[in-house]
């Protein structure tokens, strides 16, 4: 399985006021890699570095140290983000278009020829199951509806790595399933999909593979039916265990 | 980078006809016009000047605020509603994000100055019975150039103050001080002692002279139109003066954090 993702002994450092030494360190020596086809959970408390990671991979923070690279190519170069589709968190997409437009808009990006992307439109649309409100204004779009506006936009460069910032974060369970009913279709189309949750069940279901950072240290990882047969338990109490949380009670 | 650019620009005419402010200012500024139109102050015959010259001044006004109010929200907006990830997470670089936006806000605001002006034509000439279209168009053309310079401006004021609003009110204070006190900074200069005899003199060497571009008082006066060099002049002068300020825009946006 060729690797889609490589990041090698990355490390982030922040300028930071409050720390004694004047940064913060939020990655430190991440080793990972992504292979075709894989879902990849990328996993760890608020504030653990997976969002920097994530976006050292976007291009939108240079590594302090270290080197990370999509389908080869160092990702400060453009063209590496061609065959990447993203979906932020929390995003509130242009209030003033139409999904269809939204949609319009970013294959234009990637030049997208016309006739090729309205079918394109088409089928992402009814993949997401926005079809019957493509023309309406974004604005008038519920939560679980602007996100799955969100996939569709990740996904209409036809990527061959999906890379989702808690894709189903603050919505409703009906929301959180139409989400992973999505991924789980991507997963069969060979895509591969890099996601950051904290919804441990459900990466259970959808990953082939996870990651549990804590403290921007890398703590854990390997193939989710492999951890939980070492743990013995289930990714929740492994992801407990890892980051050395202990409830009240048993203190 | 162009065909990024046209895309984000595309974004940008979009919103500015979906929006309210343009239809309100261009309400606004018909209702005046018409309501002066109908009033004939002591039977003056040159009424037809004044309704010009205030048709004109709104339309400056108007323009300004369309320009300056689309510009500053538009970076701001993209970092606050965070649609600026999954756009620069596409093969388009800040740089492009930069020249898209600048062309979307100079190409909306030169829509809505052909509204305007058709407005003002229309309304003159029924007037005067006279159509000077060729000075009409050059005041056009040289009110849309220095909205080339004046959209750049407000893109970096954009970048480096976090509020809209704020960098609305600065921009608007900076460009009104030029067109009103920009042409005799150096006339002020020559009273002063120095060192701020040359404080003032830099100053006006190195501010953007908008009143170059302005010539409503030509068109009251129905006075014949300029030179097509001193037309080209003023061209290459504002298209520096932008050069200038979009570049420092992409160099600072640059090294900018993306989060609002």
């Amino acid at each position: 399985m060729p690797d889609l993702v490589k990041i090698e002994k990355l490390r982030v450092e922040y300028r930071s006021r409050e720390s004694q030494n004047g940064f913060k360190v939020a990655v430190d020596g991440l080793d990972l890699t992504v292979g075709s086809g894989e879902v990849f959970g990328f996993l760890g408390p608020n504030g653990a570095g997976k969002t920097t990671t994530m976006n050292v991979l976007l291009g939108f923070v240079s590594p302090s140290s270290g080197s990370a690279s999509l389908f080869g190519v160092d990702v400060r170069e453009p063209i590496a983000r061609q065959r990447i589709g993203y979906l932020p968190e929390l995003t509130y997409y242009y209030k003033f278009l139409s999904a269809e437009e939204l949609l319009r808009f970013y294959g234009k990006i990637f030049r997208i020829p016309k006739g090729e992307l309205e079918k394109r439109i088409d089928s992402i649309l009814k993949l997401v199951e926005l079809e019957h409100a493509r023309k309406r204004l974004i604005k008038t779009y519920s939560k679980g509806m602007q996100q799955r506006a969100g996939i569709a936009q990740a996904l209409i460069n036809n990527p061959d790595l999906l890379i989702l910032d808690e894709p189903t974060s603050g919505l409703d369970p009906i929301g959180r399933m139409k989400v992973r009913e999505i991924i789980q279709r991507l997963k069969e189309e060979g895509k591969t999909v890099f996601f950051s949750s904290h919804e441990l069940g459900e990466v259970e279901t959808v990953c082939d593979r996870v990651a549990i950072l804590y403290q921007g240290k890398l703590q854990v990882e390997g193939r989710v039916d492999d951890l939980v047969k070492n743990y013995k338990t289930n990714l929740e109490q492994i992801f407990l265990k890892v980051i050395g949380y202990q409830s009240s009670q048993a203190v | 980078m162009i065909n990024n650019a046209l895309a984000v620009a595309g974004i940008v005419i979009k919103e500015l006809y979906r929006r309210k402010d343009f239809y309100v200012l261009f309400v606004l500024t018909a209702l005046i016009t018409l309501l002066l139109g109908c009033v004939n102050f002591f039977n003056d015959d040159r009424i037809a000047r004044y309704l010009k010259e205030i048709c004109l001044l709104l339309i400056w006004i108007s323009s300004l605020i369309i320009a300056v109010t689309t510009t500053a929200r538009q970076i701001p907006a993209e970092r606050e509603n965070r649609t600026i990830f999954p756009l620069l997470a596409k093969p388009l670089t800040r740089g492009h994000l930069v020249f898209g936006k600048f062309l979307g806000c100079w190409f909306a605001s030169g829509l809505s100055l052909v509204v305007f002006y058709f407005f003002f034509c229309v309304v003159s000439g029924a007037r005067e019975h006279q159509w000077p279209l060729l000075i009409y168009l050059q005041a056009l053309w040289l009110h849309w150039i220095l909205l080339a310079l004046v959209v750049a401006m407000v893109l970096l004021g954009s970048i480096m103050f976090a509020a809209p609003s704020s960098n609305s009110t600065i921009c608007f204070i900076f460009i009104v001080g030029i067109l009103l006190v920009g042409r005799h900074l150096h006339r002020i200069a020559i009273q002063l002692q120095e060192p701020i005899r040359t404080i003032v003199s830099v100053i006006y060497f190195a501010i953007p002279h908008l009143e170059f571009y302005d010539i409503r008082e030509m068109i009251v006066h129905n006075l014949p139109p300029i030179s097509m060099l001193a037309c080209l002049i003023a061209t290459v002068y504002a298209i520096g003066y932008t050069a200038f300020f979009l570049i420092a825009t992409w160099l600072v946006f640059r090294r900018k954090s993306l989060t609002a």
